[in-house]
């Protein structure tokens, strides 16, 4: 690890320094190419990222690839209703790593204004790790550039070797996500277990303003 | 060997198969090295719009289709020797006008042997 205060002062001298790590994640960072896949709403605001005004090609990202073998990044961009779920989670798994997940929307997170319907999963994030959220009905390109920016930084904090070290280094690590079934009432199973854990209900007996049954 | 006239040409396509061969080889052992294959079934299905593929490939088709597009071939190219019979028609002498109809006769004969054989009728 090269200090940052050495490395200013050997820039300044004309000594450029660098790690292998740095010039690794530099190049990944500088390189992430989003499936092509809309799924709502949220995928038109998506589209106007790539598009001259917001111009996403700044980051070496504007190569949307219809293949998941080729992408490095998905982009939820929309309501994942419970009979795409299998589709996208199928699609996650197809990618190769490393491979990110940008949940767009609030349906994406949560379900959004359909979370109390019977068909809309609750969040992506039940099945596939997501690295980055965006708030927002839709949100704006602004929030998805700022979504990359943040995904950017989360390359480039990543060590190749050691404990912290990314998924796609760790050869022990989950390499497959089970891809949900269609059961008798909902997904089975409901969501992958070392993904999301199931929240605890914890029932206090008294019911207070604005709770459901 | 040196002498050869042919050994600079040897040397040259032994450097650039280097120059080709090489970043390939050296992405390959970074692969290896840095980043461990996690293959599964999911991942490795054939199939990639996120859907599982149903069925065997290797199924039968209907050849009606074929024999369709082959007389529309036959007539497309007909067509192409006409218009330049119908554009110098005035100038042209018996014996041309002759091969001309041999010719479209032979394929009007090709259509009506397809017409009786049922071809033309979609099923």
């Amino acid at each position: 690890m090269v200090e940052e205060g050495l490395k200013i002062e050997l820039g300044k001298q004309g000594v450029f320094v660098t790690t292998i790590e740095e010039l690794y994640n530099w190049g990944r960072r500088s390189s992430i190419w989003p499936m092509q896949f809309g799924l709502a709403c949220c995928a038109i605001e998506m589209i106007a990222t790539t598009m001259a005004r917001y111009d996403m090609a700044r980051f070496g990202a504007e190569v949307f690839r219809p293949s998941p073998r080729q992408a490095d990044l998905m982009i939820i961009s929309g309501t994942v209703t419970k009979k795409m779920a299998p589709q996208v989670v199928r699609l996650y798994n197809q990618m190769a790593e490393p491979k990110y997940v940008i949940a767009m929307g609030a349906c994406a997170i949560s379900g959004g204004p359909f979370k109390q319907g019977y068909n809309v999963l609750k969040g992506i994030d039940r099945y596939i790790p997501v690295d980055v959220h965006i708030p927002g009905c839709p949100p704006r390109p602004e929030a998805l550039l700022q979504a990359f920016m943040t995904l950017q930084k989360k390359i480039d904090a990543q060590p190749l070797t050691g404990e912290g070290r990314p998924r796609f280094l760790d050869a022990k690590a989950q390499g497959e996500f089970p891809v949900p079934e269609f059961g008798e009432h909902d997904l089975e199973p409901s969501s992958n277990m070392g993904v999301w854990p199931v929240p605890v209900v914890i029932s206090t007996g008294t019911k207070g303003p604005g709770t459901r049954d | 060997m040196a002498s050869n006239p042919y050994f600079s040409l040897t040397v040259l396509f032994v450097a650039a198969m280097g120059f080709g061969l090489a970043p390939l080889a050296l992405a390959w052992m970074w692969g290896k090295a840095f980043s461990p294959p996690k293959p599964n079934a999911v991942k490795n299905a054939i199939y990639e719009c996120g859907l599982v593929s149903k069925g065997d490939a290797w199924m039968q088709f209907r050849s009606a289709y074929y024999l369709y597009a082959i007389i529309f071939l036959i007539f497309d190219v007909e067509a192409v020797f006409l218009l330049p019979f119908a554009v110098a028609f005035t100038g042209l002498g018996v014996a041309a006008c002759l091969a001309m109809l041999v010719f479209v006769l032979m394929l009007i004969e090709g259509l009506a042997w397809a017409w009786a054989k049922g071809v033309l009728t979609w099923i």
